[in-house]
């Protein structure tokens, strides 16, 4: 079983064997995670795609039990979330595990999304997988900003307001879209049916994009920390039991700390402002997104042009997609780039820039600061990328995956 | 039966030939029907998602404005937002007019704000234009912003005492709805 080397299986239970005739999917699994060439020198930051869909999955059991006692109008809906909590068995659980999983969905998904931008990961042949990674981010945030509007809190509703109002920054027709987004004249009962009914069909259309996803990459071979493709079978490891093994720890510990926060710090990730019931005629003084938009939220705010800032905000996701083409470097791996390591930690550091800018109000000192990070995050994708591929001289790679792993241990 | 098999066979021959027979017209009549089709079940469910007729059907409000002291505003919820009447005071009125000719990004005189002879009363959308915030400033004491009218904390935006945007994101003055002065102080919106 542990070849790497994919001849058809021999099955020992006949029934298996049986169905496996008329419709092959043992093969299919054996071929894709049983024996499936894995490059042997994957790091802890290649267990985060299987994290990332570990959570998905979690995100829909605990939504559909969620959703039968949750009811989607805006007189019963606070009231409704409050009987979870209150009432229903264990719905508090189910509830604090639905609220805190988005967050650490997204904490899987960003962190999977940094190491494809270290090790290279968009880059030919790749690009397909990449830009199908980036269309699930976008489902993501809209499944998101859809569920978080559910309970029917002040911030839900302001969200969802300022959201929606986005749409009519778009000359002539704009305004013409928000009234068709709510069905109404505001955010109302009609914008909350809809927004259920949405915000429990998206998640399915992401596990659609997420088996494209798994299987482009499939086609391509997944990357690894040196970046260059495996020889042969002497630089791959059969997927099962190695990864399996390996991805199940990393998805243990990741796990653990989750449930620290589910039981410990329910609260932590959100606002309590949610916890005041929705009302049309007072904004809170201070509103926010929830953490995962807040650096969209500060590229927003950045700009003082209504038009502009919904534009920069919706090119801050752009530019990702066209990522592939803009970094014009042959090497994938930032290890063998010496310029390229040092720029993608300040990239790092300048979401987190904007993060905090998006999280504080727009006054001050906040206003520069976040203009200035607006203009590095396009800078590094428009100006550095392709500049810098061309003028960095990379590191001597190594020969094959095998010999770098082996001279390591060597030593 | 033999002569309608030869028939069919017939036709099949001039089917391969270049001329545009009748078996063409029927796949492009075919095709174009179904296209139709589809296009006419689309529009419907798309229309599904605009505003009902009940939510359209939104009679208008009536309120008296007895007892609303020179300086004070109120709010009322009109079409599920939020509507402010201010009974401005003679300074506010004043400052109002002078701005006129100040760099207003959406120029527009305080007299077009306002009825004639009422220019006391200011009716308009609570509804920030920039994202749809509700601004503060409703309240005596509240923060009003640079220009003394009302202030968007969302992102930022300064009204003056006409309700003209001054500074911030907002692209446009605050909306002033249809309204009119009834008999004995009443004023109706819509
Ligand atoms: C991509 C996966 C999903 C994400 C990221 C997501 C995200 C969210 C978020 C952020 C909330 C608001 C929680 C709060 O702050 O109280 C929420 C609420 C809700 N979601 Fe989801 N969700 C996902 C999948 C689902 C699915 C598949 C269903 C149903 C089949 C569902 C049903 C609900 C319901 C009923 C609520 C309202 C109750 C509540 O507020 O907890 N969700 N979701
Ligand atoms: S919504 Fe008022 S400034 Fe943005």
């Amino acid at each position: 079983m542990a070849s790497t080397q994919g001849g058809p299986p021999a099955f020992n239970n006949a029934v298996v064997r049986w169905i496996d005739k008329r419709l092959p999917i043992f093969t299919f699994m054996h071929h894709e995670y049983g024996v499936f060439p894995t490059p042997r020198n994957f790091n802890y930051w290649w267990s985060f795609g299987g994290i990332a869909m570990v959570m998905l999955i979690i995100m829909i059991v605990t939504g559909i039990v969620l959703a039968m006692n949750y009811t989607p109008h805006i007189d019963f809906a606070h009231d409704s979330v409050q009987r979870i909590h209150r009432d229903v068995n264990h719905g508090w659980l189910v509830q604090y595990l639905h609220m805190n999983g988005a967050s650490f969905f997204f904490i899987a998904v960003f962190i999977h999304i940094f190491r494809g931008l270290y090790y290279g990961s968009y880059k030919n042949p790749r690009e397909l997988l990449w830009i199908l990674g980036v269309t699930i981010l976008l489902l993501m945030m809209a499944t998101a900003f859809m569920g978080y509007v559910l309970p029917w809190g002040q911030m839900s509703f302001w969200g969802a307001t300022v959201i929606t109002n986005l749409f009519s920054a778009i000359p002539v027709i704009g305004p013409d879209i928000v009234t068709f987004l709510w069905g109404g004249f505001s955010v109302d009962n009609p914008t909350l049916n809809r927004f259920f009914s949405l915000h429990f069909v998206l998640p399915f259309v992401i596990v659609g994009v997420v088996v494209l996803h798994v299987a482009a990459m499939h086609v391509a071979g997944s990357n690894n920390p040196l970046g260059i493709d495996p020889k042969g079978p002497q630089d791959t490891l059969p997927f099962s039991p190695y990864y399996v093994t390996k991805d199940g720890f990393s998805l243990l510990a990741f796990l653990t700390i989750f449930a620290i926060f589910v039981f410990f710090a329910p609260d932590f990730f959100g606002e309590p402002d949610n916890y005041i019931k929705a009302n049309p005629l007072v904004t809170p003084p201070h509103i926010v997104p929830e953490w995962y938009f807040l650096p969209f939220y500060a590229i927003l705010r950045a700009v003082p042009d209504k038009l502009g800032g919904v534009l920069a905000m919706f090119g801050a996701i752009a530019v990702l997609y066209i990522l592939p083409w803009l970094d014009t470097a042959r090497v994938r791996s930032a290890r063998f780039r010496p310029i390229y390591k040092w720029f993608f930690w300040v990239l790092v550091l300048d979401c987190f820039i904007l993060g905090y800018c998006g999280a504080n109000p727009p006054e001050g000192y906040f206003v520069p600061l976040s203009q200035v990070a607006t203009l590095y995050y396009f800078f590094h994708f428009l100006i550095l990328l392709p500049v810098l591929g061309k003028l960095e001289r990379p590191l001597p790679l190594p020969n094959s995956i095998a010999e770098s792993v082996l001279k390591k241990s060597a030593i | 039966m033999a002569t309608s098999n030869k028939t069919a066979s017939l036709g099949g021959h001039a089917g391969h030939g270049d001329a545009v027979t009748r078996r063409d017209f029927l796949y492009v009549a075919t095709a174009a029907t179904g296209a139709v089709g589809a296009a006419a079940a689309t529009w419907p469910l798309i229309n599904n998602l605009n505003p009902a007729a009940d939510t359209l059907a939104l009679a208008s409000i009536e309120l008296s404005l007895k007892g609303i002291e020179v300086g004070q505003s109120i709010t009322v919820k009109w079409r599920g937002k939020p509507v402010f009447v201010r009974r401005r005071s003679p300074e506010e009125i004043a400052k109002a007019q002078a701005d006129d000719k100040a760099a207003l990004p959406d120029p527009e005189t305080d007299a077009k704000r306002v009825k004639k002879d009422k220019a006391e009363w200011l009716v308009l959308i609570g509804v920030c234009t920039h994202l749809g915030c509700v601004p503060s400033g409703q309240q005596v004491g509240s923060e009003r912003g640079e220009f003394g009218g009302w202030f968007c904390p969302c992102h930022g935006s300064h009204y003056d005492t006409s309700g003209r945007i001054r500074k911030g994101p907002a692209p446009k003055n605050l909306e002033v709805p249809d309204y009119s002065f009834l008999d004995g102080d009443v004023l109706k919106i819509g």
